[in-house]
């Protein structure tokens, strides 16, 4: 079990994807994938584009379903590889462990990696309710939680007192997410009408509003300003700081993942060609090529030109 | 740099062609030239729009007068006849040559300005603003509608027609708003809905006229019972057999989208009909079922009878009594449709079922399950087709698949694309305008006089004609429908209506 060696420090895993691969007839998007992100970090994917980012993404969210690989999400704490091959081998999609769940993402319809397995994803370019209101984007989000008791609950057809606490602990929930990304004052507006950016931070908001243990963001620094770019730093810091969320991103914008991920994986062609700490991955001669464009070989004399 | 301002120019002092001086203002940069007016000439809109109208009008008499001006006439037992209808053809090339007129000076007038409008219109505004007022009076009018149909047509009698277009009026709202569930909430294009409407009746039809079930409760709880309670026992089960029917036709289609989903339901629609023509064992074929029993008042048949209603209640008997009740039924049931929408509007399933009209793939990726979320909407919308259906056929006391064709769904999907999907008071306000209007069609007998028609003239006949030409206009001017913006289920200072530019129209 190579892969559920702690890569990235001492932390535990949160997420192990195991030699995963996508087929999409003859084309191979991503060739044998293994990548671990660590719980409480940021995991950025990065690579040029094509590279498949977008791909893994689907398959970890269960968009896709994977053509071949195991993609292992463990709720509490880490199993033991023995958990892991019992659950593997024993066809379901998910089994306890000792320290908590474990869920296996290739075996979930999308919906239930979502509601189950407790991975929430935005998108690279944004799905938002666009006719319904910034509020209602964030209550709709807690759709799980909300009907715990039933799609057609009772209570809720009636509005009993119990139906009006849950609501109001639903709507405290979606208060204190605008309050995060700053979108008190349009909270009755129409998400459609927001700004770019701030439909970003929406969609995010609207992510976290289904209490995920992980993140998936899509390129969410893409089309913003540096202050914008700036301000989404801030967020993603502080989602991690504040709440048990790991996060895992795809990123373009540099600044981003250098800035605030722990640990970066990097694709070309479907395959990982890098693997590692931002100062790592920043100066492996692999990944410097594949940025630029130039032969292995050549790689060192344009690293010493750029000064990287 | 002075040059008088651009209005004071005089229309058409200015030679066209000639480009006047610029004066270079101290940025350096060349102010821009004062264009030319746009108005063209006075003389020359009307002349050129009266040349046009007076060339399509001959174009129309050419064209009309192969098709229209010859009419071959059966003659007795010789040979055809031919008749020439110049005349007419003068009629109709006068008509498109007076309309062109118009048309060319009003809304086709050359330079004239086009009203855009960012956001929600007045109209919506109004609507938001008269929202909270308009539902109670809406409400208020319903209840009392059959008191001053009785007052205005002078005793019970005589407002028999206005009690009888209430009900019927009410039933296509109910259809509508039932509709609206699956079509304007959940954004699913359902073309088969009078299925679920024959469902419901042809349940209460076969429950009700059913002779083991009359000797069961006969054995039971007294003879007379079932045909005195029938309808209250038989309106849960068909809504409940056409939410069922609605989970069937969910289960194949909830794959399909856009047309293909449209074309799935019309087809199901189709079946349903197909198999209570062909199923004659069952549904006695094209035949239909006749001799469902009436309504009872809870219980309390409305005959003349000492048991009856009017003799229980100290009333004279009038069979009035009955056609009033059944509109209280039907305003309870058309209430309660609306109520329950309302309700799960607000409720965690109908936000899933209008985000699922707006983007399916980001509910997936919050763990919406798109799959029952559909189902629901199919579900609730049919059980509302369901007790629609019931009522229909204890109204009528007779079905047959006659009643249950595919018009019927045009005419109730039209009601909610008119109304604006997702509204409910447009879509009352549609049903009301469609089906009233369609039946004020038939009172047109002014049209009849002499010097209009003549007595030979039958209005009636042209009203699908004009239901065509009102829905042709209504989709030009208001597009997304009477009320087509959305009101938010909830909100934290204030309710905003969201334009309907941003609402999305579900994919099927």
């Amino acid at each position: 079990m190579a892969s559920l060696d702690p890569v990235a420090g001492a932390r535990a895993p949160i997420l192990a994807v195991d030699h995963l691969s996508m087929r999409f007839g003859g084309l191979i998007a991503v060739n044998d994938v293994s990548f671990v992100a660590a719980r409480g970090e940021v995991t950025a994917v990065i690579g040029p584009n094509g590279a498949g980012k977008t791909t893994v993404f689907n398959c970890i969210t269960g968009f896709y379903k994977p053509s071949a690989g195991r993609l292992a999400l463990f709720h509490g704490g880490a199993a033991t590889p023995d958990e892991l091959d019992a659950v593997t081998a024993s066809g379901l999609s998910w089994g306890r462990t000792g320290a908590g769940a474990l869920y296996l993402l290739e075996r979930l319809p999308d919906h239930k990696v979502a509601s189950w397995a407790r991975v929430a994803r935005t998108f690279q370019n944004i799905r938002l309710f666009s006719g319904m209101t910034v509020l209602e984007n964030l209550l709709v989000a807690q759709h799980m939680s909300l009907t715990s008791a039933g799609l057609l609950n009772p209570a809720a057809l009636l509005n009993l007192p119990s139906w009006k606490r849950q609501q109001k602990g639903a709507m405290d929930k979606a208060l204190y997410w605008l309050d995060q990304i700053g979108l008190m004052e349009r909270a009755d507006d129409p998400a459609g009408d927001l700004p770019y950016g701030d439909q970003r931070r929406l969609e995010i908001a609207r992510a976290m509003c289904t209490n995920p243990v992980l993140l998936c963001l899509d390129e969410p620094a893409a089309g913003l300003n540096p202050r914008e770019s700036a301000a989404l730093n801030e967020l993603l810091l502080s989602i991690r700081r504040d709440h048990d969320t790991s996060i895992l991103l795809i990123e373009h914008d540099m600044s981003v993942v250098m800035e605030i991920s722990d640990h970066v994986v990097v694709l070309e062609y479907g395959c990982k060609i890098a693997d590692g700490t931002p100062q790592e991955v920043r100066t492996d001669p692999k990944v410097i090529a594949s940025y630029l464009g130039v032969e292995e070989d050549e790689a060192a004399v344009v690293e010493a030109e750029v000064g990287a | 740099m002075v040059h008088p301002p651009v209005a004071d120019i005089p229309p058409g002092s200015l030679p066209s062609g000639s480009v006047p001086q610029v004066d270079v203002p101290a940025n350096g940069l060349p102010a821009l030239a004062p264009l030319p007016p746009a108005v063209p000439r006075q003389g020359s809109v009307v002349g050129s729009a009266v040349t046009d109208a007076v060339v399509s009008g001959l174009l129309t008499g050419l064209l009309l007068l192969p098709l229209v001006g010859f009419r071959a006439t059966e003659s007795g037992s010789g040979p055809l006849g031919l008749t020439y209808r110049f005349g007419l053809v003068a009629v109709f090339a006068g008509i498109v040559a007076v309309l062109r007129l118009v048309l060319n000076l009003t809304v086709w007038r050359r330079g004239r300005k086009v009203k855009t409008s960012e956001g929600p219109s007045a109209f919506a505004t109004l609507a938001l603003k008269a929202a909270p007022a308009l539902r109670p009076a809406f409400f208020s009018f319903a209840i009392a509608y059959p008191f001053l149909a009785i007052l205005l047509s002078g005793g019970l009698s005589p407002s028999r027609y206005w009690v009888d277009l209430g009900i019927y009026v009410l039933t296509y709202v109910m259809l509508g708003w039932g509709l609206n569930i699956v079509v304007g909430l959940a954004g699913l294009l359902d073309l088969g809905y009078v299925a679920f409407y024959a469902v419901g009746a042809y349940t209460f039809a076969l429950l009700s006229t059913s002779v083991p079930v009359n000797d069961f409760f006969a054995g039971h709880l007294g003879e007379g019972f079932w045909t005195a309670w029938s309808f209250w026992l038989c309106l849960p089960v068909s809504g409940i057999l056409a939410a069922f029917w609605g989970v069937i036709l969910g289960f194949p289609v909830l794959r399909l989208r856009g047309d293909y989903l449209a074309i799935v339901t019309l087809a199901f629609g189709e079946i349903i009909r197909l198999v209570l023509i062909n199923w004659v064992s069952l549904t006695n074929g094209g035949a239909g079922i006749s001799s469902i029993p009436p309504i009872s008042f809870f219980g309390v048949p409305f005959n003349a009878t000492d048991e009856g209603f009017a003799a229980k209640y100290g009333l004279d008997f009038d069979s009035m009594h009955r056609i009033i009740f059944l509109y209280f039924v039907i305003l309870a049931l058309a209430a309660l449709t609306a109520l329950v929408t309302i309700r799960l509007r607000q409720m965690p399933v109908g936000r899933a079922w209008e985000a699922l009209r707006e983007d399916e793939i980001a509910c997936r990726s919050l763990g919406i399950n798109t799959t029952l979320t559909k189902l629901t909407a199919f579900a609730t919308g049919a059980m509302f087709g369901g007790f629609a259906g019931a009522f229909f056929a204890v109204r009528v006391r007779f079905v047959s698949p006659e009643s249950f064709t595919f018009m019927e769904s045009a005419v109730i999907l039209a009601i909610v694309v008119l109304g604006g999907m997702g509204s409910q008071m447009g879509v009352a306000g549609a049903a009301i305008l469609l089906i009233g209007g369609m039946e004020m069609l038939r009172n047109l007998s002014f049209l009849k006089a002499d010097f209009l028609f003549g007595p030979d003239f039958d209005p009636s006949l042209y009203r699908m004609l004009i239901f065509g030409f009102a829905m042709v206009a209504v989709m030009v001017w208001r597009p997304r429908g009477l009320v087509s913006s959305r009101l938010p289920t909830i909100f934290l200072k204030e309710r905003k209506a969201v334009s309907s530019a941003l609402v999305k129209e579900g994919h099927g």
